[in-house]
């Protein structure tokens, strides 16, 4: 064939090479792991769609191949030339456009679905999963005491962020004591709520509860006996509820005391049956009748763990309850405010990290 | 807490009258001779717990652990779980008297100490100084 032939393939090729060469760069750009994931089916859609542009282009180019001959037309030639380059150019552009929408969506969708996989791994294990079977056997009612309170334990949350942002709004609005007053009631009515919640849990299932697997992963770093620490809810409130008068610094004083003493006290209970506990199933491995009996004595000591979860929730309502007597409306709602404010940045906190970018491995 | 020990008396069924009296004359009994005393189980971590926490307030409280007692422990127990009024068969020890009376279990004594009407009640017994 004539040298135009040979031009025009050289720029046929360019026509469908360009976007080629344009898509493996973007996968570099954006991560090959991101394209790996089954779940964006979209960004197999997006494939298969710049493979019929492909063909598209290369269609167009094959053409007007018999055309050139003469002079005249071949400059018409050289005009639609790179008038089709300019477009192949202009619609390599757009498609980089919609990929790149599609990968961020994709990406914004995985991250959820990471999230969502989290927890229902979780309540998988309760669920009879292939995994959850080979624990220690959950039976059918102690699997739904627990799924019930995963439930009941999201809405809290939910409601709790509520609460929070009507308090919020309230004290900027330098609302009425009357009404600061219902909302600081509700709030510590719905941490009582949790307690009642808690209680019902144990009974299902101490483990599940004391092991904080129902919490986010920074809050667990906090957890004291299943929940939080009474003395880590004074440490939080006191910056936000000065100026306190003479009489509320003496009885936050001593609030501060004998939560710290009554924390220690079930902290040594708490040792103390764990070294129980380990003791008995440590006993004589050679003895093969005493077995029974020691897992029977192991059983009871589990009784007792739950009854150290119940004072430790008792303690902490205690808390609250003795700290909401000794504050005034307003210091009461600024306190809780700053409660509520800071177990949501703890859950803040744990999103962030587990959406953390990995090394690809 | 001031209770009758006739009027008692005739709820105890005849047979727990044991060696030694009734039982809640001998929980009463033992209840006023110290200022703090602490009816225990010594295998109990909730009675360690509550002992813990009277030391750690430099209180002396006397403790008596009723599983060493194989005659009467049994007894007491069940006195005892009568006195708090529990129909559950769950754990009733540890149980509280402070200056011979009654200040009842774990709970009570947290929420006690909690609401600061805990530190006078021992030193109206003489059981703290300062």
């Amino acid at each position: 064939m004539s040298s135009s032939s040979t031009q025009f393939a050289t720029s046929r090729q360019m026509g469908i090479y360009e976007p080629f060469r344009q898509v493996s760069m973007w996968k570099d750009t954006f991560g090959g792991d991101n394209l790996s994931y089954t779940g964006a089916s979209t960004i197999g859609e997006v494939d298969a769609k710049l493979e019929n542009k492909f063909e598209l282009v290369s269609h167009e180019s094959v053409q007007p191949s018999g055309n050139d001959e003469e002079g005249n037309k071949s400059s018409d030639k050289a005009q639609r030339r790179l008038a089709q380059n300019r477009e192949a150019a202009r619609k390599s552009r757009l498609r980089k456009k919609a990929y790149v929408q599609q990968l961020e969506t994709s990406r914004l969708k995985l991250a959820q679905l990471e999230q969502e996989l989290e927890r229902s791994r979780k309540q998988g294990l309760y669920v009879g999963s292939p995994l959850g079977t080979s624990h220690v056997g959950f039976s059918g009612t102690v699997n739904s005491g627990i799924m019930a309170f995963e439930m009941e334990y999201g809405h809290w949350v939910e409601e709790q962020h509520k609460q929070n942002c009507e308090l919020r709004n309230a004290l900027q609005a330098h609302a009425a004591d009357i009404q600061l007053r219902m909302l600081v009631e509700s709030a510590l009515n719905h941490y009582y709520s949790l307690f009642r919640m808690k209680a019902d849990a144990a009974k299902a299932d101490v483990f599940y509860l004391v092991s904080g697997i129902w919490r986010t992963s920074a809050e667990r770093f906090f957890l004291w006996i299943g929940g939080f620490r009474p003395s880590e809810l004074l440490t939080v409130l006191l910056p936000q509820i000065e100026p306190l008068t003479d009489q509320q610094v003496l009885d936050v004083g001593n609030l501060q005391h004998s939560s710290q003493q009554a924390e220690d006290a079930l902290s040594q209970g708490i040792d103390k049956l764990q070294q129980s506990l380990a003791h008995t199933m440590a006993a004589d491995p050679m003895s093969g009748d005493t077995y029974g009996s020691q897992m029977a004595a192991a059983v009871e000591k589990l009784d007792e763990l739950e009854s150290f979860v119940s004072q430790a929730d008792h303690l902490r309502e205690q808390t609250l309850r003795r700290m909401s007597s000794i504050l005034t409306t307003h210091q009461a709602a600024r306190g809780l405010l700053a409660l509520g404010e800071y177990f949501r940045r703890l859950r803040a906190l744990s999103s962030l990290w587990a959406a953390r970018p990995c090394e690809p491995v | 807490m001031h209770y009758q020990t006739e009027s008692w008396g005739s709820y105890i069924p005849a047979t727990t009258m044991t060696v030694g009296g009734d039982p809640l004359e001998r929980i009463e009994r033992l209840a006023s001779e110290s200022a703090v005393v602490i009816f225990s189980m010594s295998t109990c971590c909730m009675c360690h717990a509550i002992k813990r926490l009277f030391c750690g307030m430099g209180v002396n409280p006397t403790v008596h652990e009723l599983d060493e007692d194989p005659i009467r422990g049994k007894d007491m127990e069940k006195a005892l779980m009568r006195l708090l009024g529990n129909s559950s068969t769950a754990a009733v020890l540890p149980v509280v008297f402070i200056g011979g009376k009654l200040v009842g279990s774990m709970d009570r004594v947290m929420a006690s100490h909690i609401s600061g009407t805990l530190v006078p009640l021992l030193k109206d017994a003489g059981a703290l100084w300062l």
